[in-house]
């Protein structure tokens, strides 16, 4: 009696999982095959069509309006440039204020916090009319800046907790016997933070990668673009009339950042876990 | 030997570097009085017109002045290049008096030295502390210049302007002059009879979406973790990761593409429910159904992040107490309210206060599905789902209305800074935790 209950409760289950598991896989399935599909339409009366093209993706990369293969060096350029600062940066400020005791500390605690809570749209303004001032609009170092620079705030707070539980008697020790901070900071404590360090990088570069809105904003020439910016365009101007290049635009901006992700789960549920937890 | 102190930090007060000199710290000296003389040449060519800037937000407008048959134009102040070009120096100029107070303190430090007879650091030991005792300092110079100019900046420029009349049509340079207004915005805001209906109607929206899609996320994600951690269930590994897909995905793609599932004309969604004889729904053209869409695509977003923390958090429950439950012939319903919900409450309280201020500023999701539509014609410049958020977008980007949407961001500030002061002061990260040894 029991044991048909469960049985029962079990299939339920399992019924249950393929079906979240279909709701999850869809979509990108959906965005995957429409890539390939002939024409341009989203209507199709199959879900699978008769045939496969790549003229799509070729298309993206060798059209007049789009040079995705550009796009991506861009995209990679900025990217990498901001998480190797930013993550510099935010493990900075996070070990600072994590070790060291000094007057304006709860400041500059209070400064980040109340930071975070401005929407950050309410900045743009003001960054746009900066770069303006600096002649850096349409320059790729003026998002490697201002994301480099968004990191600390954004991310020290879940590296500072993670320094917290790092143990004082570690680096103590090493200063005693003659260790430097710079030396106590590099073979120390950075080796000792690398699931966090991870996490960090991977959230800065992928904000690099997706973000859309700032670069927009500060890159104007087309060839200056970035992925996430040509595909608001192919999205914005070009849906309705040609869907499947659309759908190989998306393929082609999800597929590094989805693989990445699927590579670094571990690091990267562990910082959300602690990020949520925030210590 | 009486004095020093008060001499030295006399003598920093007319220039930093002479107390130090005077304290026999002569490259130490140097340095301050270079800085302080290029400091001084500085500000008194630009001080006085950032303050005027600042102050007047320029006074001359641009002209239009008949020559013959041609209009020629005359340009005047421009408002907003004054305001910014004004608050960056001022910026700069506090940070002098920052270093003009150190150099006099430091003057004074060092004299009370000698007046007891100390030895007088030499310059190489003060240049050396920075990487031991000032450590700190050295770190965070950088990261803080950045911080300043690229956060603090634009911040404070966002917050004056909200109490600037900057915003088209009338008011946008370099065509006329931008002023000060004081409160203006906000009482516009709160009594003009469109700005008023807009904002309170996509203020309830913001608050009920934001409470609708931390609840769906919250309970979505905790039922998909009971279900895998369920006893019995096989290839728990296999399902975790298929469900981490919709995270894996950037939101930008996802939510683009659910744009286009739910399209009302050719998405595959309405074509499978015409299968079923279902009529087409318009998912993201009706008002209310729009509403429920993005909740409903949302919850296709937040769910996986929320399972991730439940299942590490379910994992913490002690088995015995399932157990206990069994013997004592409780049912799964009953396990469920009064031994998981209580446990699991406890350890995500926080995360839920989280989760639900980043929902109220929760960009993409609306943004990307909807655009904040479908449009509300009695609506200033707002559709039937934005959020205060993509309102503000919207009336910086595509209408010009800076000064509102400043006003804006500074209610939404007020909003988050109120939910938040109450759930970070009750974390270990800031409350003075003092060491963990």
């Amino acid at each position: 009696m029991k044991n048909t209950s469960t049985r029962i409760k079990l299939f339920f289950s399992y019924v249950l999982l393929v079906v979240i598991s279909v709701i999850c896989l869809y979509p990108a399935v959906w965005i995957i095959i429409s890539s390939f599909r002939p024409g341009g339409a989203m209507y199709s009366p199959t879900f699978l069509p008769d045939r496969f093209t790549m003229e799509h993706y070729t298309s993206l990369f060798n059209d007049k309006s789009f040079v995705f293969g550009r796009w991506y060096m861009n995209t990679l350029k900025i990217a990498v440039y901001s998480t190797i600062f930013g993550t510099l940066g935010t493990t900075i400020v996070a070990y600072v204020l994590s070790r060291f005791r000094f007057k304006a500390r709860r400041t500059t605690m209070s400064t980040i916090l109340v930071l975070n809570m401005f929407p950050s749209f309410m900045s743009l303004v003001a960054v746009f009319l900066l770069f303006y001032q600096f002649e850096l609009l349409d320059t790729h170092l003026a998002l490697i800046i201002v994301y480099s620079c968004g990191a600390p705030v954004g991310g020290a707070f879940i590296v500072k907790g993670f320094f917290d539980t790092i143990p004082r008697s570690l680096e103590e020790s090493a200063r005693i016997d003659g260790a430097s901070h710079l030396k106590v900071f590099s073979r120390i404590m950075l080796p000792l933070c690398k699931p966090i360090l991870i996490y960090m990088s991977v959230t800065i570069f992928v904000g690099a990668w997706v973000d859309f809105v700032l670069a927009r904003f500060l890159l104007r020439s087309r060839e200056q673009w970035t992925v996430a910016v040509g595909l608001w365009d192919l999205a914005t101007n070009f849906r309705t009339a040609n869907f499947t290049m659309f759908a190989a635009g998306c393929v082609l901006v999800a597929v590094p950042i989805t693989i990445l992700f699927m590579m670094m789960q571990r690091f990267i549920v562990e910082g959300l876990t602690s990020g949520a937890n925030k210590g | 030997m009486r004095g020093f102190s008060l001499k030295a930090s006399a003598l920093s007060l007319v220039a930093p570097g002479l107390g130090q000199i005077y304290n026999k710290q002569l490259i130490k000296g140097l340095v301050f009085l270079a800085i302080d003389a290029l400091g001084l040449w500085y500000f008194i060519n630009h001080l006085y017109q950032a303050v005027w800037g600042v102050v007047t937000l320029g006074e001359k407008a641009q002209q239009r002045v008949k020559v013959g048959k041609l209009t020629q134009v005359i340009q005047g102040d421009h408002s907003i290049k004054l305001l910014i070009e004004g608050l960056i120096i001022l910026i700069i100029f506090c940070l002098f008096i920052l270093f003009y107070v150190q150099a006099i303190r430091d003057a004074h430090r060092v004299g009370k030295l000698r007046e007891e007879g100390g030895t007088i650091p030499a310059f190489k030991k003060t240049a050396g502390s920075l990487l031991d005792r000032n450590f700190h300092i050295t770190m965070l110079s950088l990261p803080t210049l950045g911080v300043l100019f690229l956060t603090i900046m634009p911040i404070i420029f966002g917050i004056m302007i909200a109490f600037t009349n900057y915003s088209a049509p009338s008011y946008i340079p370099p065509k006329s002059l931008v002023d000060w207004v004081g409160f203006k915005t906000f009482s516009d805001l709160l009594t003009f009879k469109t700005w008023s209906y807009t904002f309170w109607n996509v203020l309830t929206w913001t608050v009920e979406w934001a409470i609708m899609a931390t609840v769906t996320t919250y309970f979505g994600g905790m039922l998909v973790a009971m279900l895998i951690q369920q006893p019995g269930i096989r290839f728990k590994k296999l399902w975790r990761t298929i469900f981490i897909i919709p995270f894996a995905i950037p939101q930008l793609c996802s939510a683009l593409i659910m744009n286009n599932l739910f399209n009302g004309e050719f998405g595959p969604v309405n074509q499978y429910l015409a299968f079923f004889g279902i009529d087409k729904i318009g998912w993201l053209s009706d008002p209310n159904w729009a509403k429920f869409t993005v909740v409903l695509v949302n919850s296709w977003f937040g769910i996986p992040v929320t399972m991730m923390l439940m299942l590490g958090v379910l994992t913490t429950i002690p088995r015995d107490l399932y157990e206990a439950a069994d013997v004592d012939g409780a049912s799964a319903i009953q396990k469920f309210w009064n031994i998981t919900m209580p446990r699991v409450l406890f350890v995500t309280a926080p995360v839920l206060i989280t989760q639900f201020a980043g929902n109220i500023n929760n960009f993409n999701a609306i943004f990307l599905l909807t655009g904040g539509g479908p449009a509300n014609g009695s609506y200033q410049f707002a559709g039937h789902t934005d959020l205060l958020v993509t309102w503000l977008y919207g009336l910086t980007y595509n209408n010009n209305k800076f000064n509102f949407a400043a006003a804006i961001g500074i209610i939404i500030f007020v909003i988050i800074a109120s939910i938040s002061i109450f759930s970070y002061r009750q974390t270990k990260s800031f409350k003075e935790e003092d060491m963990v040894q």
